[in-house]
């Protein structure tokens, strides 16, 4: 079952001579359990169609349906609870409230909606355990280092029963090994059966996903091949 | 790759048999390069005639030779590691050739060209990241030879993405005149016309 269906979705911002489409007619659909990379260059639509899919934002035309409910369709306070439970966000800058320890942040959006405290702190706890920090619970942002925070952003996108996870340029400001390790555990919530759009510029990042789909001036353009297995490139002899 | 400093960096660890060789070549590059056993002792025969390794000295080849690594060879193995290898002159690069002649070729659109290499490329990453999901965190030399060949294919894919965004901004240029002036976007003092097609001025040397 798709989680995330875009359908024919443009977005289009100012008016005649002025007019400018940052999305034409995308058609995008995302399974559950599986990670789509977008890749485009800036000023492609990558922040556009992230922000619409996670509506933050509403499409000029189109049909967005998250967990079978089309978006346009719903009120404004029903988006707002379809956002807190059912989608997760992760941005390049990690987006933590510094008044907030690890814990506290990442049990945020349940008490948001609802849960009780006590309830939400476990199941913050839970998550950061799970992502292995469970010793750094009690930090404020400032006291992690930048891999650890955007491990709390991940463990703040799938805590509760998420289904989607939208992350725009998840691993820009870490090194290459921490980068790596935002992308694992994407991955691993990605297998636990959530659904995740990563946009980037960064194929090593996009090299992750189960497809990747190419964005150029608001359009696709292109995606790849489901992927073989490891056995074509070790079995190749390449290099002698 | 060079099978002779492997062969010795092996035999620098103590004496071994040929198929011993193997073997631990094999398994210290992530298996990502597969060595038949007569290159090993091709190699080992060299080596032996070049005074950097020794062999047990019956004169017999096969499995049961064993060979030990020479003073000569152990210097040579360290002047090796501490050279750079020669990345003075840019290699005959075949894709920058088909993206430079696809500028030149009427009626091909040269960025589906350089789309069609990129997602060539990504269905490449996305195999040895597969790998490196898989099978790379317990093994630290295939994690190596992975990370090297997905920094290597990034390189790529970063020119080409770098070749698309330069040859759209040369064609919109070439569309608009004035672009330069307002955009900004260009260096010095240019505000005429832009060639949409880059001319190659100055003859540098090539690497095969």
């Amino acid at each position: 079952m798709s989680v995330l269906e875009m359908r024919r979705v443009s977005r289009t911002y100012g008016l005649g001579a002025a007019e400018v489409h940052a999305l034409n007619e995308i058609d995008l659909m995302v399974d559950a359990g599986a990670m789509v990379a977008v890749m485009g260059p800036s000023g492609s639509g990558k922040s556009t169609l992230l922000t619409i899919a996670g509506s933050l934002e509403e499409p000029s035309a189109g049909e967005v349906r998250v967990c079978g409910q089309e978006l346009t369709r719903l009120s404004r306070n029903a988006r707002a609870r379809m956002r807190r439970r059912s989608i997760g966000y992760v941005f390049q800058d990690f987006n933590l409230l510094p008044g907030l320890t690890a814990a506290e942040n990442v049990a945020l959006p349940l008490e948001l909606d609802g849960v009780s405290a006590r309830k939400a702190r476990l199941a913050g706890l839970a998550a950061l355990e799970e992502l292995g920090l469970a010793e750094r619970a009690a930090s404020f942002p400032d006291q992690l280092s930048g891999g650890e925070r955007q491990r709390v952003a991940i463990a703040r996108a799938v805590v509760g029963e998420r289904q989607l996870l939208l992350a725009d340029e998840p691993s820009g400001a870490l090194d290459s090994v921490n980068g790596e390790a935002v992308m694992r555990l994407i991955h691993a919530a990605c297998k636990r059966g959530v659904a995740a759009v990563v946009v980037t510029h960064d194929a090593q990042l996009a090299s992750w996903a189960d497809r990747v789909v190419f964005l150029r001036d608001g359009r696709v353009t292109d995606q790849t091949l489901p992927v073989p297995g490891p056995e074509s490139l070790l079995t190749r002899g390449s290099g002698q | 790759m060079s099978v002779r400093h492997a062969l010795l960096a092996l035999l620098s660890e103590g004496p071994k048999y040929g198929l011993q060789l193997r073997e631990e070549f094999e398994a210290r590059t992530g298996e990502v390069w597969p060595l038949n056993v007569g290159q090993v002792y091709t190699t080992l025969q060299r080596l032996e005639r070049d005074g950097l390794v020794e062999s047990d000295g019956d004169g017999q080849d096969g499995p049961q030779k064993g060979f030990r690594i020479t003073a000569a060879g152990a210097q040579e193995l360290t002047g090796w590691l501490r050279t750079p290898s020669d990345m003075s002159s840019p290699p005959r690069d075949e894709l920058v050739m088909k993206v430079l002649v696809a500028l030149r070729v009427p009626g091909t659109d040269v960025r589906d060209v350089i789309q069609v290499h990129r997602r060539y490329l990504v269905e490449l990453m996305q195999q040895w990241t597969r790998i490196k999901e898989s099978e790379a965190e317990s093994d630290m030399s295939l994690a190596l030879v992975v990370d090297a060949e997905l920094f290597r294919l990034d390189a790529v894919v970063r020119w080409l993405d770098a070749a698309d965004g330069r040859i759209k901004r040369g064609a919109d240029l070439s569309a608009d005149p004035q672009a330069t002036t307002t955009t900004g976007t260009t260096t010095g003092t240019t505000t005429g016309t832009t060639p949409a097609v880059p001319k190659v001025r100055r003859r540098i040397g090539a690497r095969r």
